[in-house]
């Protein structure tokens, strides 16, 4: 019998031994990964209540936390916050923080590596338990300009930024939500309130549009095709493109027409000035079916496709597919259908590459963050993220594109006296569905470009969404161009 | 094991140092609990510990005049785990509503349980008294474990396992653990033979008779009882557990396991496609990080997740006593008081705890080697084995090594029933430990209502030789 009281011993011991495993990789080996898991509230709650440094723009803050009578010392107050719902993000007790409020959370707790010697200061001085504030790109007069270009009840994102230095100038999205709504302390209310976000058509509060909502990109997509198709030598500025009114693809009754009521069908033959600035669907099909996917592909990842940002806050990676495509799926992901989807600030970068002579800047959000003295002690600097082309190409297609807005499609961005870059874009949404996504992207001046601008519309009919695109892009190049 | 034979001695001196320092640790514990939150150190505060150091010690004397040869860690380790449970209740209850207060009546039930364990000691000179309660120990069994199924019972969140007392719930389960130790320790000692001899021999296993097969399929029955009928799969798989090692041990065939573990995967198979509370443990188990399984109601995974949490939060030296979150968690002072302990003593402190019940089962085994009768082997053996299988089960569910399922941590969970229990354990391994290392008694083994006689020290170790390998004292 003894033999097995020991064997008994061994496996009891034998079970203990597992659970030293277990508990090892939950508090040590896996620890870290748990506390970053965004159902964790406990980072939310290590720091609700506390005196959190404030986002600013301008100066002023859109997000600050102001002392409370409630049962916590401070509360997070959000200023004109429907505006800047989507680029802060909310703090709240039940929900967790998400968006700057998430990305800027060691800063703004104070609790990143550059404050550690604050952090000891405070212990002794008694400042304790402030963070640093986060001065934002944002310029408060464009934020507001391009929050009323979009009517309310429409869905769409509008970005502006300055191609040179990657600044978010401007970025807005509707339908928008007050974050104040989640920031109280009584759990229930918040979660009522969050319910009714939720349920709100064309909201998620969780996520911002602009950055992390995948679009289809339309025709806007045809100047990756065109820089793709002036890289690989098969063509020069000069081709002269096949354009017929429909692209029969052999083997298939797939048949992929150009927009009936536009100006392609009036030539069989284009050139690429004539093809972009009247976006002929089958003169880019054709391009596309010539270079092949893989080539397309490539260009689109030069572009930012297929690459996840952090601004700080997560962008989404912008997909093109990769799968094998058969000729009728290449032919409409070369005119940014099928399976092409990028985000608003994705094709806000796109375009930057081509104002910027073909370098692509990091979008930054972040100008500054100044501890509680004032002292800066992050500066975020202009990055390059991409070599997208070369300059050549660039101020080729930049050339293309101001055919676009004087003669093409965009002639609603028209500016008196400055040379504007512009391609549009209407992009189907799925079968079935009367509307479409237009977009708007564009530059000025062209010869010295200094601000970027990219406008969608989501789910609008057509005359609509041209209503509020290139009119409204215009209003925003001016007010840039104007100060 | 090597077979030094010292002189046997009764080390109640060293117990009562090992217990001085195993109330400082529980004391001392709720000293810091009180000084975190700035409570006052009022007549409630040293009544409280005055008492619970003054029936730890009480239990040290009965043990010298009743038990003077008894294992001198098992009392400390005890005193030390419940002195910790204490704090932490007391601790938890700062982050609950007052009427969700347990840390009073749980020092009341430690008190009720530690007077129990006193008098079981002193009532059981010998612990093969309990033999001749074998087949009442059955019948207790039975009804226990009927109890809850009567209308006394009281279902707590699905699970049928609470009788109402009149002061309050009850979970006879706890109890019926001991009572079915008692019986398969009787049981199998007494038909040890029968057992083991019958049987066809098919390669090198030997197959039990399947009349022998009875009482373990009866224990089955048991088991799969308590989960149809009472929603409770931990208690299930400890009762089931504790058959199996008892059995085991009873007739050190390998052929045994394999048939429990067949008939675990049948029972289980079968009551993850019948049952959903099954279904969904398994499935919060395995999916446990998935938003929807989240907040899944009832069956979501939001409890384990949010022990998880607490766990990793307190990393490895913890966030001290008094200044994690762990009223975050639900149930964090029962089912969940590992993760509390967790985060707020970390990883170190943890280890610490577990390492008390690795010890505290060891002294069991050591009890059940030492012990000359098969009933007593058996007996602390399943004792033992029941405590590892339970810290196993809670432990290993709330780090996600197994599906959660609602058991207590020994000694430290809130819950009267299981402190009772787990205190008459104590004090039938101390009593077990007790003939285990008393001097060895001449002639044969005396029956159960004789007292045995003892042989003077210079007797013993002329007389014992190491013929059967079975005693080194300790």
């Amino acid at each position: 019998m003894n033999q097995a009281i020991r064997t008994s011993w061994i496996v009891a011991v034998a079970m203990f031994t597992l659970l030293f495993g277990s508990l090892t990789y939950v508090q040590f080996i896996g620890a870290e990964a748990l506390t970053n898991n965004p159902l964790n509230r406990r980072t939310v709650l290590q720091d609700f209540g506390e005196n959190r440094g404030s986002i600013l723009v301008d100066g002023k803050p859109i997000a600050e936390s102001v002392e409370s009578d409630g049962p916590f010392p401070y509360e997070r107050v959000y200023n004109e916050p429907n505006t800047y719902a989507h680029l802060t993000g909310f703090f709240s007790l039940s929900h967790g923080a998400t968006q700057l409020e998430s990305a800027m959370q060691e800063q703004l707790s104070g609790t990143s590596d550059s404050q550690f010697f604050d952090r000891i200061a405070g212990l002794f001085n008694g400042n304790m338990g402030q963070g640093a504030s986060v001065e934002l790109t944002i310029d408060p007069q464009l934020q507001q300009l391009a929050w009323d270009l979009i009517p309310e009840g429409q869905q769409g994102s509008i970005v502006v930024m300055d191609p040179a230095t990657g600044d978010i100038m401007a970025m807005v999205s509707k339908p928008s939500f007050d974050p104040n709504l989640l920031a109280g302390v009584n759990t229930q209310v918040v979660n009522e309130n969050m319910q009714k976000l939720i349920n709100t058509p064309g909201l998620s509060p969780y996520i911002n549009p602009a950055t992390q909502e995948l679009l289809a990109p339309g025709s806007v997509f045809k100047i990756i095709d065109t820089a793709a198709a002036l890289e690989s030598e098969k063509y020069d500025p000069d081709s002269e493109l096949p354009n017929p009114q429909n692209l029969e693809l052999e083997g298939t009754t797939y048949e992929l027409p150009n927009y009936v009521s536009g100006q392609c069908s009036s030539r069989t033959v284009a050139d690429f000035a004539f093809a972009l600035a009247h976006s002929c669907n089958t003169a880019f099909a054709n391009i596309a079916l010539e270079l092949g996917q893989d080539t397309i592909l490539k260009e689109a990842r030069e572009f930012g496709f297929g690459q996840e940002l952090f601004i700080p806050t997560r962008v989404v990676a912008s997909q093109f597919p990769e799968e094998d495509l058969n000729e009728p799926q290449l032919a409409q992901s070369a005119i940014g259908q099928y399976n092409v989807k990028a985000t608003p600030l994705e094709i806000a970068m796109m375009t930057a590459a081509i104002a910027n002579d073909g370098v692509q800047m990091k979008p930054q959000l972040v100008q500054s963050v100044r501890a509680p003295d004032l002292r800066i002690i992050e500066e975020p600097q202009p990055e390059v993220l991409n070599t997208s082309t070369s300059p050549e190409i660039a101020n080729q297609i930049t050339e293309w594109m101001v055919g676009t807005t004087e003669f093409g499609t965009a002639t609603g961005a028209q500016i008196p006296g400055v040379d504007v870059a512009s391609k549009t874009g209407t992009a189907e949404l799925m079968q079935g569905t009367t509307g479409n996504n237009s977009w708007y992207t564009g530059f000025a001046p062209a010869d010295d470009p200094q601000v970027v601008v990219t406008i969608v519309i989501e789910n609008v009919d057509v005359p609509t969404g041209s209503q509020l695109t290139s009119p409204n892009a215009k209003k925003l190049l001016e007010a840039v161009l104007n100060k | 094991m090597s077979d030094v034979l010292t002189a046997p001695k009764p080390r109640r001196n060293s117990e009562l140092m090992l217990l001085i320092l195993a109330l400082a640790a529980g004391i001392g514990a709720q000293f810091i609990v009180a000084m975190g939150a700035e409570l006052p150190l009022d007549n409630g505060f040293v009544m409280t510990n005055g008492i619970f150091a003054g029936l730890a010690l009480a239990i040290h004397v009965v043990l010298r005049i009743r038990a003077k040869y008894a294992d001198p860690l098992i009392l400390p380790i005890a005193t030390a785990l419940n002195g910790i449970g204490l704090a932490m209740i007391a601790r938890i209850d700062l982050t609950m509503p007052e009427a969700q207060h347990a840390a009073g009546s749980q020092a009341i039930l430690t008190a009720v349980a530690m007077v129990a364990a006193g008098v079981v000691i002193w009532l059981l000179k010998d612990h093969r008294m309990l033999r001749r309660f074998t087949y009442i120990s059955l019948v207790a069994s039975a009804v226990l474990l009927l109890l809850p199924l009567t209308p006394i019972g009281v279902p707590i969140n699905g699970a049928r396992i609470w009788i109402n007392v009149g002061i309050g719930t009850f979970q006879p389960g706890e109890i019926a653990k001991i009572t079915l130790a008692i019986f398969f320790a009787g049981y199998l000692s007494t038909n040890r033979d029968l057992i083991l001899l019958a049987g066809k021999k098919i390669g090198p296993l030997q197959l039990p008779r399947f009349q022998d097969l009875a009482p373990m399929i009866a224990a089955w029955l048991v088991s799969i009882g308590v989960l149809v009928f009472q929603r409770d799969l931990g208690t299930s798989i400890l009762f089931f557990g504790l058959f199996m090692a008892m059995i085991y041990v009873a007739t050190g065939r390998i052929s045994w396991i394999l048939i429990g573990l067949a008939m675990i995967a049948v029972g289980g198979f079968i009551a993850m496609q019948l049952f959903s509370h099954v279904a969904l443990r398994i499935d919060s188990w395995v999916n446990a990080f998935d938003p929807e399984v989240y907040d899944r109601v009832p069956g979501g995974s939001g409890q384990v997740v949010q022990g998880l949490f607490g766990l990793a939060s307190g990393g490895l030296v913890g966030t001290g006593l008094g200044e994690g979150r762990p009223g975050l968690v639900t149930y964090a002072n029962s089912d969940m008081i590992i993760a509390s302990l967790g985060e707020e003593l970390g990883l170190i402190g943890l280890f610490a705890i577990v390492l008390l019940y690795v010890l505290l089962i060891s002294r069991g085994f050591r009890a059940a080697l030492g012990t000359k009768d098969g009933f007593g082997k058996l007996l602390a053996t399943g004792l033992s084995f029941t405590i590892a299988l339970q810290c196993f089960v809670v432990i290993g569910g709330v780090t996600r090594l197994i599906p959660l399922t609602g058991l207590t941590t020994p000694f430290m969970s809130a819950g009267g029933s299981a402190l009772l229990a787990n205190w008459i354990i104590v004090a039938l391994l101390l009593s077990i430990s007790e003939t285990a290392r008393r001097p060895a008694v001449t002639g044969p083994i005396p029956s159960t209502d004789e007292q045995p006689k003892v042989l003077t020290q210079q007797q013993t170790s002329s007389r014992r030789r190491p013929a059967d390998g079975e005693v080194g004292h300790a």
